[in-house]
């Protein structure tokens, strides 16, 4: 009975404090850097960095070069920023197996109450964007607690919330534009970091950035390399590094000429960061992955899935309700309009972006590169001046193919 | 007499694999033919092969049915000339009626016009051949699944089977549903038609099969004719496993402490019929040290009774005491119970215990992930060593913990389950169904988890339909029908004959 292994003790006490040294050697890659980045595991992020990539430098060619001068990469990051913030939410929303269909009515909603707030009543910034902040959260709120607590279809849910904020934005604004917003509000959306040392400010930052992020991937793989847990050689290690650092300050340049970091990218770039953090770190991070994938599973192993749900949509309140304010202080007046059909590119950027209409897969880079390719597929076509008409036929296709080539992978790969 | 099908050389690779490897299998007319082997023999990809999932050209090999070399591109070609294949997952549409699924795609129609009458009556023939006395409006998610089961049967029949092929058929069932589509297939034998059945019940299989073919790693060992010797059950298995079996379950020596688990006066209801008890008036105790095991038919309320215990994840109105070494704990929710101590691993391994997409490591940690974190940051390189340990210590078969559950085999999946709940450091462990739908080595392997654990003083309770466990695991055990408590006896001394007695003689007061 040589197959049949009777493991001694098991005792969970010792589990917690295990010898490394027992663990079985794990694969320690020795590939080529490139070929090794492009291996099947990670086909998927690189894929979409690559598509990114492919879509910039088609767009940098037809356009004759205008793309990636400094003021149009300013404005693409500009009017990017809240179809990134909000994607952030709704990642996390489409991963726990839901929808948001009303994101675009709260940017209206939240948009509207903050030109009343500021411009009819007079309440001064700070007490109006907290205060439009919590709004978003309860509207989030109040729709996370019929989809969790009753049951009812986020997509139900969520489409009676469409057609309810953007009713009470026409309610707030009148049916008339409110605007413009106090000089101090529209920084949020129009300010620039503080050229502390001219147009190599943003270099700099790059670079302090650049060198956080090496020193502490460098000090990740050192950990692995400890446990033995390796799986990347060192030439992929370098050279994934190498590229995103030469990206990071080639670009810095390039917004250096203009006129330095946009206020909203610090933001945006936070944001970024702390939901990337989240889902990879954190245990409810973890935990909304788990009852995206099975959600009997997650509730029989102690996960208040009910709660964790209803915290998503909350959390998709605040960050539509965030990127409500950027929206109407880049405008400069909140309309009755705005934010219509925002919800259409904040779900495509996640799906193009690898989440899983099942839910329980989606990464935060993936999705933040879905919405770049949108950005840029909008930004580009536009200055080719390909009509309103024919640049959605194109968006639309971008996403079905994205989504085909996504299912072709996934069964190649089974 | 000629072979109604005969299997030549089945040859099948998948990228990196061997699946199978020149298999041969003769299915004799009019015969009932058994085919046995370990999960991941190969049984299911034979199968597959057989009816045209995998097409021609994607094996190598011969396939004579009736006498003629075939060759199917895919499963309607062999369902057209009668060979029909059962799942062990049952592909009927549940929010449709029996005779819907009946005719599903193969609808008594003229020019797309369905022609209901025709359809019920023809049902009701077909019901009446395999014994079902149902409306053919029911809707399938009404019916039990021994019921269910039986649907399939007769939706095989409706399309004219010669040749059925029954994949794990009384996985789900009871005893006596089981019992009842065994006579079923020994009646279609004696009409001259013929099966192949594929099982892990051995009892079962050396009761009904005149051959046994058994597939070991890919390859057909041998074929047993049952009508000339009888054949063992223990012959069967030193078969599919290439050794002797000395004893299936694992030697142990009980040393029983004080009480550990016990529950008093626990009664819950239905989750939607308020009015229906599951759980009446139960009173159960585990020992520290102790396995107890909880016998039953299919709905006697045992999952009800484990799941209402654990953090009420079932039922309403549930009422009762839990007391852990002697003080009574709040197990009013999940996460309450685990904090006192409480393990449940479900009987459903892919729909309740795993999230499949997900690898080893995430699956291991997820019911304890603060044992992996600080202030809510999980620590990933203490979580790889947690899981890495116990894959090692449960011998989970895999390329590295970062294997995704979903490719995993049945029995590593459940270990897998049982290092996520071992992780979570209980004292008591509900184990429901712990070895279903896994091979014998696998189950061996489990049994001697479940012994190490009862070794180091943790009560385990026990929840299995298979009976020959219960016996041959237990120090204790309850016997449960329509939601009581209505016989319990010492391991030693039961047998299946008490435990069925004692069944039926509550029926019989009822």
């Amino acid at each position: 009975m040589s197959s049949v292994n009777v493991p001694g003790g098991i005792d969970p006490a010792n589990v917690a404090h295990p010898t490394p040294g027992s663990l079985p050697p794990a694969k320690t890659g020795t590939g080529s850097g490139l070929r090794q980045m492009l291996a099947k595991g990670n086909f998927r992020d690189y894929g979409l960095m690559i598509a990114l990539v492919i879509i910039m430098l088609f767009f940098e060619y037809t356009t004759d070069g205008v793309l990636f001068q400094p003021l149009n990469l300013t404005n693409l990051i500009l009017q990017n920023s809240y179809v990134v913030v909000m994607a952030l939410g709704m990642l996390l929303i489409i991963v726990a197996g839901h929808i948001d269909l009303s994101v675009g009515s709260i940017v209206g909603f939240v948009g509207a109450l903050a030109a009343v707030l500021m411009v009819n009543y007079h309440v001064d910034y700070v007490s109006a964007t907290l205060l439009c902040l919590v709004v978003g959260g309860l509207v989030g709120a109040s729709q996370g607690y019929f989809v969790a607590y009753f049951g009812i279809p986020s997509f139900i849910v969520t489409l009676a919330g469409m057609l309810v904020f953007r009713g009470l934005t026409l309610s707030v604004l009148n049916g008339a534009s409110v605007g413009p917003f106090p000089d101090v509000f529209q920084l949020l959306a129009k300010g620039f970091f503080p050229n502390f040392a001219g147009p190599y400010t943003s270099v700099i930052v790059a670079f302090a950035i650049c060198a956080v992020f090496v020193a502490t991937s460098l000090r990740r793989r050192m950990v692995q390399q400890s446990h033995g847990a390796l799986t990347e050689s060192l030439n992929g290690f370098l050279l994934r590094n190498g590229l995103l650092a030469l990206v990071l300050l080639v670009f810095a340049y390039q917004m250096g000429s203009y006129r330095g970091l946009p206020n909203v990218l610090i933001i945006m770039t936070v944001l970024i960061l702390l939901y990337r953090f989240v889902t990879n770190k954190t245990t409810i991070g973890r935990r909304i992955y788990a009852l995206g994938g099975n959600v009997k599973a997650a509730r029989l192993s102690g996960i208040k899935t009910d709660r964790l749900t209803f915290l998503t949509f909350a959390n998709m309140g605040v960050l539509a309700g965030l990127a409500g304010m950027i929206f109407a202080a880049r405008l400069n007046t909140a309309t009755p309009k705005g934010g219509l059909g925002f919800e259409l590119d904040v779900i495509a950027a996640c799906f193009i972006g690898g989440a899983s209409a099942s839910g329980g897969v989606g990464k935060v880079t993936g999705v933040v590169i879905g919405a770049f390719i949108i950005g840029v597929m909008n930004n580009g076509m536009s200055i080719l001046g390909i009509g309103i008409d024919y640049q959605q036929v194109i968006k639309g296709l971008v996403l079905l193919g994205a989504v085909c080539l996504d299912v072709y992978n996934k069964k190649a790969a089974a | 007499m000629s072979a109604i099908l005969e299997m030549r050389g089945i040859t099948k690779t998948f990228p990196g694999v061997k699946a199978l490897d020149n298999v041969n299998l003769v299915v004799q007319p009019g015969e009932i033919h058994a085919i046995c082997g370990e999960n991941g023999a190969g049984k299911s990809t034979l199968m597959k092969v057989l009816s045209g999932v995998y097409p021609h050209g994607s094996y190598t090999g011969d396939i004579l049915y009736e006498g003629k070399t075939v060759s199917f591109r895919d499963i309607s070609e062999s369902e057209h000339l009668g060979i029909i294949i059962i799942h062990q997952e049952l592909a009927l549409v549940p929010l449709l009626s029996i005779a819907e699924n009946m005719f599903l795609g193969n609808e008594t129609a003229r020019f797309g016009i369905i022609d209901w009458d025709r359809a019920f009556a023809r049902t009701r023939e077909l019901l009446a051949l395999v014994g079902l006395d149902e409306n053919p409006e029911t809707l399938i998610t009404n019916l039990g699944i021994g019921k269910q089961q039986l649907v399939e049967i007769a939706k095989a029949l409706a399309k004219k089977v010669k040749l059925l092929i029954l994949d794990e058929p009384t996985a789900s069932l009871n005893e006596s549903d089981s019992e009842k589509l065994l006579n079923l297939l020994l009646g279609f034998k004696k009409q001259g038609m013929s099966s192949i059945i594929i099982s892990h019940k051995l009892n079962e299989i050396s009761k009904v099969a005149d051959q046994i073919t058994i597939i070991r790693d890919g390859t057909s060992v041998e074929t047993l004719d049952c009508r000339r010797d009888a054949i063992t059950e223990d012959r069967i298995i030193k078969g599919m496993v290439g050794r002797d079996m000395e004893s299936r379950y694992p030697p142990r020596e009980p040393k029983i402490g004080g009480p550990l688990l016990e529950i008093r006066n626990w009664n819950a209801f239905h989750h939607v019929h308020a009015d229906r008890a599951v759980c009446r008036n139960i009173n159960l105790t585990v020992r520290r040290g102790e396995i107890v095991g909880v016998a039953g038919l299919m709905g006697a309320g045992r999952t009800e009774l484990a799941m209402s215990v654990f953090g009420r994840s079932y039922g309403q109105n549930i009422s009762g005491e839990v007391l852990l070494d002697g003080k009574p704990v709040d197990v009013s929710t999940i996460t309450k119970a685990i904090a006192a101590g409480i393990a449940y691993v479900t009987e459903d391994r892919k729909q309740l215990g795993l999230v499949l997409d997900e690898n080893i490591t995430k699956n291991t940690t997820l019911a304890n992930l603060p044992g992996v974190s600080k202030a809510m940051v999980i620590d990933s390189d203490r979580e790889f060593v947690v899981a890495s340990d116990y894959r090692s210590k449960l011998n989970i078969r895999s390329f590295g913990v970062e294997q995704q559950a979903v490719n995993l085999s049945g029995g590593n999946q459940q270990k897998v389950v049982l290092s996520k709940w071992l992780f979570t450091r209980p004292e008591v462990l509900i184990l429901d169904e712990p070895t279903r739908g896994i091979d014998v080595g696998a189950k061996y392997e489990i049994y001697a988890i479940i012994n190490a654990l009862a070794e180091e003083g943790k009560g385990v309770l026990m929840i299995s339909s298979e009976m020959p466990e219960l016996l041959g695991m237990c120090d204790r055990i309850y016997v449960m029908n329509e939601g009581r408590f209505v016989g319990e006896f010492p391991g030693r001394e039961a047998t299946q004959e008490t435990i069925m007695r004692a069944i039926m003689r509550s029926k019989e007061l009822n």
